[in-house]
């Protein structure tokens, strides 16, 4: 079974997401932070990353460039997803490795939209 | 709305634009009639109703603007555009070495997603289409969803449905809320208002055109009558894509799938770029 690791601070969030890739058939796990985020993916890599770009102790960015650090840190599909809506931005995230970017707000038919795009599910 | 006001409604629409409104549409038929009258200053549907069954052109024409525009996204579906940059355009590049040239016609295009989708993609193929002319058309029956597609501005929800985010930062600039669609790009579009029910020849010959989920709001006749228009001005090995949910088999006799080339037609009796030929 595909698995999606959504890290994100906002409780409410997480919740969306989750609902949203659980009907995708995702396995779903959290982190409220790119530090709890990057402890999960030490132990085990997940197929997806849905990532929020502001949050404490790690933010999206920096957990980004330290997933691409790991063994086997490419693996994972990262989709960053988040309030930061400037080309800067996107472009920063690309050049660290992200494979897609959702500017919120999103629903569930953007999310399915990018997933499939990267080939995480079948569009 | 009363049931003669949707018959006279729904009459006109079908000859204008072709568009068949069922009675269960009457509540989509009201939620866009609404905004209209307020627009003119009337109270509500009864003066609209009023002032279009005298005939007036301009509550006509706005009427079946209203009623026509529906929703595009870029790159839609994914699929048929990745078919398009891997298959139809190296077959249409071999088909047309000699002239170098060819045009790509958008039937229905909205809001410009469609046309500018492929304009990226030829941008994109650009060391290819070195020395190549061609040409992009874009048309609409609706002259609003035209001047949208012209000036190239999307919301942030629409530039993120189907559009890859490299793309977005290489193909657009953000303006205030919106963001706009880089001028190179736009200068590969020409847009013009058009009816598929009326002549398609005056626009000249197509080498691909799409008409993708365009016939789904006809009846069977009046599919039989675009596609043997499309027919017309299409190349003899031209292709046609139409889409997921549409088909020619039973309404045409101009055009034919192609083998393993899914949403893809072919004129009867061609091949269709060579597309469904085995490799050489």
């Amino acid at each position: 079974m595909k698995s999606c690791l959504i890290v994100d601070d906002s409780k409410v969030i997480r919740m969306v997401a989750k609902k949203i890739l659980q009907e995708l058939s995702f396995e779903t796990e959290e982190a409220a932070d790119g530090q709890r985020a990057l402890d999960l993916c030490k132990d085990h890599l997940p197929t997806a990353v849905l990532l929020d770009w502001n949050m404490p102790v790690m933010n999206g960015i920096e957990f980004l460039r330290a997933l691409r650090a790991l063994p086997g840190g490419n693996a994972p599909v990262v989709v960053f997803c988040t309030t930061e809506n400037d080309i800067e931005h996107i472009q920063e995230a690309i050049e660290a490795g992200a494979n897609e970017y959702i500017m919120k707000p999103f629903d569930s038919e953007i999310l399915q939209a990018k997933f499939a795009q990267v080939g995480l599910i079948t569009g | 709305m009363k049931p003669d006001d949707f018959d006279y409604v729904s009459k006109l629409l079908k000859e204008r634009s072709g568009l068949v409104l069922t009675k269960d549409k009457a509540y989509l038929l009201e939620s866009r009639l609404m905004p209209l009258a307020r627009k003119r200053g009337l109270k509500g549907l009864d003066e609209l109703m009023a002032v279009l069954r005298k005939r007036d052109a301009a509550v006509e024409k706005a009427i079946v603007e209203a009623m026509t525009t529906n929703e595009s996204f870029f790159f839609r579906d994914n699929k048929p555009f990745d078919q398009f940059r891997s298959v139809v355009l190296p077959n249409l590049l071999k088909a047309r070495a000699n002239k170098r040239s060819f045009r790509i016609w958008c039937a229905a295009c909205s809001s410009g997603q469609e046309p500018y989708s492929l304009a990226m993609i030829l941008k994109e193929e650009a060391a290819r289409l070195n020395g190549w002319r061609f040409e992009i058309v874009g048309t609409d029956i609706s002259s609003e969803v035209l001047k949208k597609a012209r000036a190239g501005a999307y919301s942030q929800f629409e530039v993120q449905r189907g559009m890859p985010m490299t793309l977005l930062v290489k193909y657009f600039k953000k303006k205030d809320e919106n963001w706009v669609i880089d001028p190179a790009i736009q200068a590969m579009v020409q847009f013009k208002e058009w009816n598929l029910l009326g002549d398609l020849r005056p626009l000249g010959q197509f080498d691909v055109v799409f008409c993708r989920n365009v016939l789904i709001y006809f009846d069977q006749p009046t599919k039989g009558k675009v596609l043997h228009g499309i027919s017309q001005v299409l190349s003899d090995d031209g292709v046609l894509y139409l889409g997921g949910a549409e088909t020619v088999l039973g309404i045409s006799e101009h055009f034919k799938p192609v083998p393993s080339q899914r949403g893809i037609y072919a004129v009867t009796r061609n091949s269709g770029l060579s597309l469904g030929a085995p490799p050489a």
